[in-house]
């Protein structure tokens, strides 16, 4: 099912390979934990493409490929190498293909996954393309959310701050929805979800620009940090800046088991002593992107 | 039909787009790019009543469509017809139709998209709405309606 299969976006993914992408990141966690070890992808190689910088997801692309016994090559700073000469990202993706086993990329622009996977002939895993696709984030996004409360159908998940340019809750709202979660978004009014994203959920989602006003019913706070390096206008973001902070004190009115998410790298939504409630989650959240993209990489790679 | 037809004169050779959607001749006309001398006639009834509501005509002398320029005019006139004119007499008549992909003759709208930079692929769009009809890239995803098609129309 998994074999040899380009991973790209989200939407190519059924439930049921959800499912199993889950199980086999369970199986994986002692092993992202290192308490115990595997070599269940000695021998393999792994070549990450990072046309821009991202530490944490291609760190953790790392750390789940050495955790199998895989070993790893790549560029994390394309000005380095024949990109910066007027190489096309055609011509890159081959010539990485035929030194690899499997390729982790992360581009600037939109659909350069998609482009890459037509290309290679070893399997392609998007790491987020432009505002476009970030398939594995929304992988352990749903597996932090589903460790947490063992199903999605019928959970009311609330999406809240920057929703217009966070690519990040774009592909989550659409998981969710498929998913059958119950989703609210609570955003500025400048920073509300694309219209385009709505239209693809399958109910209408609840739509607010007060936290308050889903405090009481949500099971998911999943928060996001309004990007500053976004805005066009810095005008425009200090209308928004610091629109919503999330406090132990606003958390007594959550319900019990609420989980506080956040992709990370946080800035003020969440105040440091969040950390030490029992909703607080986002750092579970970014130690799963390990057990998820091992789960990945072994199942493209055909060994489980 | 006989009445309206009077409006413009018959043509000898050339080609009459009938059943264009009320109000997209003249966007026809551009993406056959014709928008100045071209050295031959070209009639145009705009708003002509028909048993479908409302519809434009097209007539241009002298002139033939390939297979492109069918495709084109299917993704803006989806319901238009190309009638073939030689020695006055209809000689081919069919019915444009929009494929289920369309394939190297739109450009993708998004400026961010990786087909816009200088990579060796042509577009690709999969047609999600024939009526009205809305293209979505195959690589960024990003969905195009009627008047973005007709800006990015190659």
């Amino acid at each position: 099912m998994f074999k040899g299969r380009d991973i790209v976006s989200i939407k190519e993914l059924s439930k049921e390979e959800m499912d199993i992408i889950f199980e086999v990141a369970r199986e994986m966690l002692p092993i992202a934990r290192g308490e115990r070890k595997s070599d269940l992808l000695d021998g393999k190689i792994l070549a990450t493409l990072f046309f821009e910088p991202s530490t944490r997801t291609r760190l953790s692309f790392e750390s789940a490929m050495h955790r199998l016994g895989g070993s790893v090559i790549g560029f994390s700073n394309p000005s380095a190498t024949s990109i910066s000469k007027g190489e096309t990202l055609a011509d890159t993706v081959r010539v990485m293909d035929s030194y690899s086993d499997v390729i982790v990329i992360r581009h600037p622009y939109e659909g350069s996954a998609r482009l890459a996977a037509e290309f290679a002939s070893n399997p392609v895993i998007n790491a987020g393309d432009g505002a476009g696709q970030h398939p594995t984030q929304t992988l352990l996004d749903l597996f932090t959310i589903h460790q947490e409360f063992g199903e999605i159908e019928g959970l009311n998940v609330a999406l809240i701050g920057d929703l217009k340019y966070g690519r990040t809750v774009h592909s989550l709202a659409y998981a969710l929805s498929y998913l059958g979660a119950n989703i609210y978004l609570v955003s500025p009014e400048l920073l509300r979800m694309p219209s385009h994203i709505i239209r693809e959920l399958k109910e209408k989602p609840v739509e607010t620009d007060k936290i308050e006003d889903v405090i009481e019913d949500a099971d998911v706070l999943y928060v996001t940090r309004i990007q500053k390096e976004r805005f066009p206008d810095p005008t425009e973001y200090k209308k928004v800046a610091g629109s919503y902070r999330i406090t132990s004190e606003l958390l007594n009115k959550a319900k019990e088991k609420a989980i506080v998410m956040h992709p990370l790298p946080r800035v003020d939504e969440i105040e440091p002593e969040v950390d030490y409630t029992k909703h607080a989650r986002y750092f579970q959240q970014a130690f799963n992107g390990v057990p998820v993209r091992m789960a990945l990489l072994a199942l493209v790679l055909g060994v489980v | 039909m006989e009445e309206q037809t009077l409006k413009v004169q018959k043509i000898r050779n050339g080609i009459v787009i009938d059943h264009i959607p009320c109000g997209m001749a003249l966007k026809v006309l551009k993406i056959l790019n014709i928008n100045g001398d071209i050295g031959s006639t070209v009639s145009l009834v705009m708003h002509v009543k028909s048993r479908m509501g409302c519809k434009d005509v097209v007539k241009i002398e002298d002139r033939f469509l390939d297979e492109r320029e069918i495709d084109k005019i299917a993704l803006i006139a989806p319901t238009a017809t190309v009638n073939v004119i030689e020695n006055y007499k209809v000689v081919n008549k069919h019915k444009v139709e929009l494929p289920d992909e369309i394939v190297g003759i739109v450009k993708c709208m998004n400026p961010r998209c990786i087909t816009n930079q200088r990579e060796p692929v042509v577009s690709e769009f999969k047609v999600i709405s024939k009526n009205p009809v809305i293209l979505k890239c195959k690589y960024c995803e990003r969905e195009m309606g009627v008047e973005d098609i007709i800006e990015n129309i190659l």
